[in-house]
């Protein structure tokens, strides 16, 4: 069974990005893949990798991370300077961030406007579960 | 802003003093996307030495490695920096993956345990850099979030970018694929094996290590 938790901005904007990051690590720990509202700012995205490197065991691989936001290289002037203005004053709510556990997710492709999840499927005895894992479109 | 003080800082001690620092140039990207042997293509052809050890197996690097004072010459111009080779960045490691490639169990476990280090202090080492090269594979997908990341993370940092497009003498690769991914960027496209386009390279390096 694969479990998806939805995480709403307002649950995560008044954390610090230490606590934030481990908020996100402690569901992905937990076998489940985080469906983020808004992203990371890039600090915290190398944070996270930082904090998921320092907890990798033998039953904890890493993370696949992926995220996708609205272009803004194509906004006018004004607009920019609006968008620019509500990211300061509510934070980054654009867009929309993955991450779950390598074990559970292969490969998340981006290109670059849409997003495919690859899962690895156990198959037979745990032990061989790496060996024999099928690729599933989702 | 940071950044902005302690340049300003560094320049006036550096002029009060006499002293002269130089460009710290560093090379980012994910496992085997041909880092070292970019820094090796380098300090051959102007060291006359191999800066690291190459290998398949994902993680060879897995330390930082700096060579300092390598000074190079293309047409008139001729800049000397040191050069620091960092570990690929990854978001998963996983010891059972180095073991395909014919490993044994606890040599992988422990080249897991040494690049989970590596990659931390990849990630340590970014505010240190003046200018970095972003090796990126050009037979891979460039929307990787790791290359995302990276470049990111330089922008954030206002670290000038050159982002070279490694292995161009394999088939798949597609260089126009990295330039549309990272469009406010310069990308070149090399290969440092083979040593290919290295003209174009140099040329490349020189514009944004003098536009810093």
């Amino acid at each position: 069974m694969l479990t998806l938790q939805f995480v709403p901005y307002a649950e995560v904007e008044h954390l610090e990005s230490e606590d934030r990051i481990e908020k996100l690590l402690n569901i992905v720990k937990d076998r489940k893949i985080v469906l983020m509202q808004g992203r990371l700012q890039p600090e915290e995205e190398t944070l996270l990798i930082q904090h998921t490197m320092l907890q990798i065991t033998k039953s904890f691989s890493g993370i696949e991370i992926c995220t996708i936001f609205p272009e803004e290289r194509d906004l006018q002037f004004f607009n920019k300077m609006r968008k620019g203005m509500v990211k300061m004053l509510v934070g980054n709510r654009d867009g929309i961030t993955i991450i779950g556990p390598a074990s559970v997710v292969k490969e998340i492709k981006r290109d670059p406007k849409r997003m495919q999840l690859f899962t690895i499927t156990p198959h037979g005895s745990s032990s061989s579960k790496r060996s024999v894992a099928k690729k599933r479109r989702r | 802003m940071i950044r902005f003080v302690r340049d300003f800082v560094q320049r006036l001690l550096g002029d009060l003093f006499q002293t002269k620092k130089h460009v710290k140039l560093g090379i980012y990207g994910p496992p085997n996307a041909g880092k070292t042997t970019l820094a090796n293509r380098i300090c051959k052809d102007w060291l006359g030495e191999k800066m690291g050890s190459v290998s398949k197996i994902p993680h060879e690097t897995r330390n930082i490695q700096i060579k300092e004072r390598i000074n190079i010459k293309h047409k008139d111009n001729e800049l000397t920096f040191n050069l620091v080779d960092t570990p690929g960045i990854a978001t998963k490691i996983d010891y059972e993956d180095f073991m395909k490639y014919k490993i044994s169990s606890k040599a992988a476990k422990q080249r897991a345990k040494e690049a989970t280090k590596g990659v931390i202090e990849a990630i340590k080492w970014l505010d240190d850099m003046d200018v970095v090269m972003v090796v990126l594979d050009s037979t891979q997908n460039p929307f990787s979030q790791v290359n995302i990341t990276i470049i990111g993370n330089l922008a954030a940092r206002d670290i000038p970018v050159l982002i070279v497009g490694n292995k161009i003498d394999l088939k798949k690769s597609n260089i126009k694929k990295i330039e549309n991914a990272f469009p406010q960027y310069d990308v070149v496209g090399i290969s440092a094996e083979k040593g290919e386009n290295l003209e174009e390279f140099y040329e490349s390096l020189f514009k944004v290590i003098k536009g810093k």
